[in-house]
């Protein structure tokens, strides 16, 4: 099997249709360790791939005022059970552009695998950038993942990111994103993991609202189980006259897991109005007699009420 | 198996919080029955549901619970289940991500998407508007116990306990449970309905009334739902007054 062919089962194994990937009117991107397989452009969108020592840099950038109708498809991964990948992309945003991003991260046989990003992101002026990225790390727990955004929001542009790791084991997951929003901007992050083992998640949320009537929100639905730890840190500032900000955070936990919630609100101007909500707790104790009542065992319930507050 | 009952009760007694709740409740269904629990709120009904399908915290302190020909004292709530005893909740839980249609197969053995369809128009719910949508606080509650009944039904109990299938549904709509409960007998499910309305009654074979814990009287639906709603006042209110064939009833 080619080198291609094997990222593109691991892609479809972590929730990816390949055909994406093979089709010549869909921008994609294909880096398998840190080779780029394959590299497509369409009218808009120009991605300029540079293969370095551990991993590569990429820069990705929709012209001002293209739209792209269909979403572009980004698969990393590394196949082997042992490994580097640094992904070091640049996206730009032009004014007025509107651009979707489907992403995903597949280490199917991770016994030892480093996988580190870090991404700076330009959402121009009335620009919209959606980024939602799925990761699978198979079943050893063997992945070590360091996701880092930096991104700037111009006056009235949009950026929405969903991260998720919820099948299979997570590992070792250390996400930080911050993101600026100008005036009129806004901003949601969502962030989605589900450990067991002894899987261990820190994600890290910033959103600074620094423009008047900039808006966001930094929600997290994290679940953990066995031994597995969790710390969510959600941060959203109100700089501005009139910025709403909100900071969302819900997670459970069974067995011996430990989950810590650290909410972080900051006002800098009166006219700002930022609030939270965080809750840990375990299972819904109503919700889990409810589904043994249907003949489900304790586990398999667990599972399922978990599973669904993550596809919330 | 002894055929002439598919659960049966002997003198179960449960406390919860230094309150007597039960009082040595006893009761017998036969197969294929459905057999109406009556009584006024806080008489133990709910407390009975609760026992009966083994939830946490409702283990009982005296008695037995025999279905199907085995004992279930102190069975799981999954292991009931999967015997063939359920229950729908009176107040049903929300479930987030979930949907209708995922939370309906969830109990049957044998998944199938016509089943789900024609559970969803037994509770007069179309399958088009309701298959996708999640089982969450978006329900109204009328929606959501409607869907509660229909998971029941979808799973083809052998025993459904149904807990007042009728509160929070509109009086219009009492019809189309009546309706439900004759499908279920019909398709083999023996029910339990357990409610305070007296107009519900007509729909069971045998009825009981339920009273402080106790079974106070048993028989005829007609019989027992006259008794109710003319002489059954609310305990506080009501002395005792002497029973058919003496001795002394709680009213």
């Amino acid at each position: 099997m080619s080198d291609f062919e094997a990222i593109l089962k691991a892609y479809e194994r972590s929730g990816g249709d390949p055909n994406f990937l093979r089709s010549p009117k869909v921008a994609s991107l294909v880096i398998s360790g840190n080779r780029v397989l394959g590299a497509n452009q369409v009218p808009g969108v120009r991605i300029e791939p540079e293969e370095i020592e551990h991993g590569v840099r990429v820069k990705v950038i929709v012209e001002p005022g293209a739209q792209l109708d269909i979403p572009a498809h980004l698969c990393f991964g590394v196949i082997p059970a042992e490994g580097v990948q640094e992904i070091l992309p640049e996206f730009e945003i032009g004014d007025g552009a509107r651009a979707e991003f489907i992403a995903h991260c597949t280490f199917p046989n991770a016994v030892n695998v480093r996988h580190l990003m870090e991404a700076r992101i330009h959402v121009g002026k009335n620009a919209t950038m959606k980024y939602a990225e799925t990761h699978y790390h198979g079943e050893a727990g063997g992945v070590e993942v360091v996701p880092k955004a930096q991104v700037k929001v111009d006056e009235g542009g949009y950026y929405s990111s969903e991260f998720a790791l919820t099948t299979g084991r997570v590992g070792k997951l250390d996400f930080d994103y911050v993101v600026d929003v100008a005036a009129h901007g806004v901003a949601e992050l969502v962030a989605k993991a589900y450990g067991y083992g002894n899987d261990a998640i820190t994600v890290k949320e910033t959103i600074r609202l620094n423009g008047e009537h900039a808006r966001g929100l930094a929600k997290s639905r994290i679940a953990v189980r066995d031994e597995a730890t969790s710390e969510v840190i959600g941060a959203t500032e109100g700089n501005a006259p009139f910025a709403r900000g909100h900071v969302d955070c819900i997670e459970v936990v069974r067995d011996r897991a430990v989950a810590n919630a650290v909410p972080i609100v900051k006002v800098r101007d009166d006219r700002a109005y930022v609030t939270h909500e965080a809750a840990i707790g375990t299972v819904n104790k109503k919700e889990l007699e409810t589904l043994m009542s249907r003949g489900l065992d304790e586990e398999t319930a667990v599972d399922v009420i978990i599973r669904g507050m993550l596809a919330a | 198996m002894d055929d002439e009952f598919l659960l049966k009760i002997e003198d179960l007694h449960l406390e919860r919080n230094g309150q007597k709740i039960l009082r040595g409740v006893n009761m017998t269904i036969a197969p294929g029955q459905v057999y109406g629990l009556l009584g006024r709120n806080g008489s133990g009904k709910s407390t009975l549901a609760y026992t009966l399908m083994g939830c946490a915290e409702y283990t009982p302190d005296r008695g037995r619970i025999l279905f199907a020909g085995q004992d279930i004292t102190t069975m799981s709530i999954t292991e009931r289940a999967r015997l063939g005893l359920t229950l729908a909740w009176q107040n049903p839980a929300h479930f987030e991500g979930l949907k209708v249609k995922d939370y309906l197969t969830l109990g049957m053995k044998e998944p199938s998407p016509a089943r789900v369809e024609e559970a969803l128009a037994a509770v007069a719910l179309s399958p088009q508007v309701y298959l996708e949508r999640t089982v969450n606080d978006a329900l109204s509650g009328g929606e959501r116990k409607r869907i509660e009944l229909a998971a029941v039904y979808a799973m083809r109990p052998r025993l459904a306990i149904l807990d007042e299938p009728d509160s929070g549904i509109d009086v219009l709509s009492l019809d189309d449970i009546a309706r439900l409960i004759r499908r279920m007998a019909a398709e083999g499910t023996t029910v339990l309905l357990i409610t305070h309305r007296d107009e519900m009654v007509p729909v069971a074979d045998v009825a009981a009334l339920m009273c402080e814990g106790e079974i106070v009287r048993v028989g005829e639906p007609q019989t027992v739902r006259e008794h109710y709603a003319r002489r059954c006042l609310p305990c506080e209110v009501a002395g005792p007054v002497e029973a058919p064939g003496g001795g002394y009833e709680r009213l």
